[in-house]
């Protein structure tokens, strides 16, 4: 088997500039984790329905499970790290979920979180029926979605609050 | 004063590192290029004997550094040539069978590790482990109870009929009983297998320090001190060579106490063997097909019951599929034959059970923990007796309730910790006020004829289950007030989400007096608290609450012992508020905790204020040594709780749910829980657990099961076809009441809270579809087209 071939990529990841060299096949979420150390972003099923790896690319949710890092030159990336305010504080949508108690083992929270900042962008006065099919792709085995789902309505008068 | 935090609403800790994406989970752990990645070659088959297997073609891939099968084993360390060690031997147990780490000569599942290997990443070591050629001869595959039983065909040659063993348990003559009732009953019910399924997988990492000869592990797992001292054993290690510790855990739910996992030895083996940090993460095929289900089972009962529907004799026979291996024992089916009576209190009761081996993954406790089907079972009947005398389901269970004045109740059984099977304390009869109450049982009927004149079907279901929780042996705690005024805790239970670092921080905030926020938990870091047993059946608040407890007190004894001294002061005259002892009526004469911590430990040297401000106090006498003969330097508490028996935590489900007539399809209208875990710690992560809880309840009835077809292939193993419930899937609202029975064997009152939103679930639905659908539910997990057949079939 030979070498793998190496491909240069530049990633800008919450606003800042990395240059990677990996080969095609890494995947984002790999590179994020493993070469650019932001652990923050999980990886639950490998398959793009747990959503538990999901990113912002460019402002939209995407799997960084099945995104090769290559395929993600040029874009803007933000990752769960990148969602709290620039003073270190909660973001708004971390902090709904620190007072609704959204989280209990917190693998599955970073995608939550990343989805309903984008979902809470495109809808900012969600229902509570669409509250609810905002997180609806994405899996959490330990809360029950119940806070969760309280958490998205938090974040949204949150979200009003801060604007 | 200080407020007392014990019952408070109190927001977690551990959520600011986790929702900035600053948990540490174990594939977090030794991040960057000087880690290697380990994969492993598991068995396409389900039983097969191994031939030949090849690995020519991987020993030179650059990035390759290892590649071991059984064969490697014995040299790299002697113990490793053992099978996997049986956990929980028990006499009735008589064919107990474990894996080895890389399979021997045989295979008994599909996703039985073969070969292991190492490389630069898990890519490459994917690729190396597709270049592995191994020669299988195949063996017929045993798979479920039915095969089992038949047993055409045996799993491992040297156990006959597949029963790995048979147990029975009694209180008297129950054919007698039977034989003697007014009336009688028989029953045949079935649970499928499902799976725990955390987010997380499985994984290990290690390092080994050869600058000072020890071994540094990170797991996954629900007990380091377990996975400690298996690796020791295996690796032929001191146990002071080895720490152990659990960072941030994804979930567990059962799945990872089970231990020692073939990667938490190979992992360590390699990174002593290679001198570089060793990964391994899981993959979510991989958990499917390697990590541990539950559940499956096969239910025969015979009843007897009076005309109020008392039960005078419960005999009940069941077939357990525990899979290929028994690591854990018998503990599922213990718990499902004894738990299984519930609040309930037959004249006559009889368990009888088989475990069974198949072709498929080994079993060992998934929340709930074999109670699960104990309540669906006693449920089951208690419906069917309602239905047979044409009671309301709810006063049938009402004859047959442990009064409240009954308690201490000893059933007359051997539970899963050898104790005694004897409730602590309850109050069966107020919970079923509650949950008839809470779901609107009265008011049912003319819901029911209101939706029926829209067209629409609806049904009403209950269940009610007792859970011992907090068994032993024993948990501790290591309480310790730093010079700076903050108290650092640690117990050797693992954390998987249920919040420890909050709740075992507001029993040391009350009993010690501090501030909150100057507590800080630490839990499954076997550097820390080397004694611990784990995190499973419901323990953690009761055990490692209960230790913490005593650890607090013992910390403040030392506290009040030395404070008076520097006061001039009585003991009782002395109050702990916000970390400041002084005395009652005379805020001037007050010292801070921190103070007191650098008196309690006689240095020389002045590093800080505190230590300063400590030079105006004088404790100890001159004439004696400066550590008293009875003393030690320090100002730490350290306790274990080891409790008699488990305490028992009772609740009740019901349900509504519509059965739409055309599809099938059913709807959950209105999900109701009342639940009794005695004294809340904390009333929001309590209700978390029960959120949990029925969410994965809910999916254990309408929707997960391991689909294995008749060769042992898992048919679903990915989250495309094992139907885990979104938001969309579970109730969008769940009523909660408690009732607060303290339990009188813990200092706090403390019942388990953990398992008990998952244990009814399969109960609730059956009953609730069967009384919308007047069709016998019979076997769980009920899926809109299993319903739709059981409509045809009773046309």
């Amino acid at each position: 088997m030979t070498t793998e071939q190496l491909h240069d990529v530049r990633l800008t990841v919450n606003g800042v500039g990395h240059d990677l060299k990996v080969p095609a096949r890494r995947l984002l979420s790999d590179a994020l984790r493993h070469d650019l150390g932001l652990t923050g972003t999980h990886v639950g099923c490998e398959h793009g329905v747990c959503g538990a790896c999901t990113v912002l690319v460019d402002g939209r949710p995407v799997r960084s499970c099945l995104m090769f890092a290559v395929s993600a030159a040029g874009s803007e990336i933000t990752t769960v790290e990148g969602l709290t305010n620039p003073d270190g504080s909660l973001g708004p949508v971390q902090q709904a979920f620190a007072e609704c108690h959204g989280l209990q083992c917190g693998f599955c929270t970073p995608g939550f979180l990343t989805t309903i900042t984008a979902g809470l962008r495109d809808n900012p006065h969600p229902t509570h029926e669409e509250a609810r099919e905002m997180i609806a792709g994405n899996l959490c085995r330990c809360t029950g979605y119940q806070n969760i789902v309280k958490a998205v309505e938090r974040a949204a008068e949150l979200v009003e609050e801060q604007s | 004063m200080t407020t007392k935090l014990m019952g408070e609403k109190v927001q977690r800790v551990e959520d600011q590192r986790f929702l900035r994406g600053k948990g540490r989970y174990v594939d977090d752990v030794a991040v960057g290029p000087a880690t290697l990645h380990a994969a492993v070659l598991r068995s396409p088959h389900a039983h097969a004997r191994i031939v030949d297997i090849d690995v020519s073609e991987v020993l030179d891939v650059e990035g390759v550094h290892a590649v071991w099968t059984y064969d490697d084993l014995a040299d790299l360390s002697a113990p490793m040539a053992e099978p996997l060690p049986l956990l929980i031997p028990h006499p009735d147990l008589t064919h107990g069978r474990t894996q080895y780490a890389l399979a021997k000569d045989e295979v008994n599942y599909v996703g039985e590790a073969i070969a292991f290997v190492v490389a630069d990443d898990r890519y490459l070591a994917e690729d190396a482990v597709s270049r592995i050629k191994v020669d299988y001869e195949l063996l017929p595959a045993v798979v479920g109870v039915e095969a089992a039983r038949r047993a055409e065909h045996l799993v491992h040659e040297d156990v006959p009929g597949n029963v790995g063993a048979r147990m029975e348990q009694s209180t008297g003559d129950v054919e007698a009983a039977i034989a003697a009732a007014p009336h009688r009953l028989s029953l045949d019910l079935t649970v499928e297998r499902s799976a725990c399924t955390p987010l997380e997988g499985r994984g290990t990492v290690a390092r080994w320090d050869p600058d000072v000869g020890r071994l540094q592990v990170w797991s996954s797992t629900q007990t380091s001190t377990g996975v400690r001292a298996a690796i020791a054993v295996k690796l032929g290690l001191d146990l002071a060579q080895v720490d152990v510790i659990t960072p941030d855990v994804g979930g567990g739910f059962g799945v990872k106490i089970n231990h020692p996992w073939p990667e938490e030895l190979l992992v360590p083996l390699a990174a002593r063997a290679l001198g570089r940090p060793v990964k391994f993460t899981e993959d979510r095929r991989e958990h499917f097909i390697s990590s541990a289900h539950e559940r499956g089972q096969v239910h025969h009962v015979e009843v007897g019951f009076d005309d109020d529907g008392r039960l005078l004799g419960l005999d009940v026979m069941f077939w357990h599929d525990h899979g290929a291996y028994t690591p854990y024992g018998l503990i599922v089916p213990i718990i499902t034959s004894t738990q299984l009576l519930g609040p309930y209190k037959p004249a006559v009761y009889r368990a009888r059970f088989e475990s069974l081996y198949t072709n498929t993954v080994m079993v060992t406790p998934y929340r709930g923990a074999g109670r699960p089907q104990g309540c669906y079972v006693m449920e089951r009947t208690m419906d069917a007796i309602a239905a047979e005398l044409g009671k309301d389901r709810t006063e049938v269970r009402a004859v047959n309730f442990i009064q409240p004045d009954e308690f201490p109740f000893d059933q007359g059984l051997v539970f899963q910790d050898g104790r005694e099977l004897e409730y602590d304390s309850g109050d069966y009869p107020a919970l079923l006020q509650k949950a008839k109450d809470l779901i609107g049982w009265d008011e049912f009927p003319a819901f029911r004829e209101e939706m029926a004149a829209e067209g629409r079907r609806v049904g009403i279901g209950l269940a009610c289950y007792v859970e011992g929780t907090g068994v032993g042996p024993y948990e501790g705690a290591h309480v310790h007030i730093e010079t700076s005024g903050k108290v650092k805790v640690a117990t050797g239970l693992t954390t998987q989400g249920q919040g420890h670092a909050t709740v075992f921080a507001q029993l040391v905030a009350d009993e010690l007096g501090v501030r909150f926020e100057d507590v800080e938990v630490v839990t499954g870091d076997t550097r820390r608290m080397p004694y611990a047993v784990g995190t499973f059946a419901s323990r953690a608040a009761v055990m490692s609450g209960s230790a913490i407890h005593l650890a607090a007190k013992r910390a403040k004894e030392k506290v009040l012992r030395i404070a008076a001294e520097a006061l001039e002061a009585d003991e009782e005259d002395l109050e702990i508020v916000d970390g400041v002892v002084s005395v009652k009526g005379s805020p001037g004469s007050s010292i801070d905790l921190g103070t007191v911590a650098v008196l309690s430990n006689p240095l020389r040297y002045a590093f800080d204020e505190a230590s300063q401000a400590a030079t105006q106090f004088s404790v100890g006498d001159p004439g004696k040594p400066p550590v008293a003969e009875d003393d030690e330097p320090g100002l730490e508490g350290r306790d274990f709780y080891s409790p008699e028996r488990a305490t028992f935590a009772a609740g009740i489900h019901a349900v509504i749910v519509e059965t739409d007539p055309e599809t099938a399809e059913i709807t959950i209208l209105k999900y109701a829980v009342v639940h009794d875990c005695g004294t809340l710690i904390n009333p929001m992560i309590v209700e978390g657990q029960i959120h949990g809880g029925v969410a994965q309840g809910v999916a254990g009835a309408l929707y997960e099961r391991m689909a294995y077809d008749e060769s042992g292939q898992l048919q679903n193993a990915s989250f495309m076809d094992f139907l885990m419930p979104y938001v969309t899937e579970v109730p969008d609202g769940i009523d909660i009441d408690h009732l607060e029975t303290p339990s009188p064997l813990n200092p706090l009152g403390i019942k388990g809270a953990g398992e008990a939103g998952v244990i009814p679930s399969a109960a609730v639905f059956a009953a609730a579809i069967e009384d919308a659908e007047g069709i016998p539910i019979r076997s769980m997990p009920i899926s809109p087209s299993e319903l739709f057949h059981l409509r045809e079939a009773h046309r």
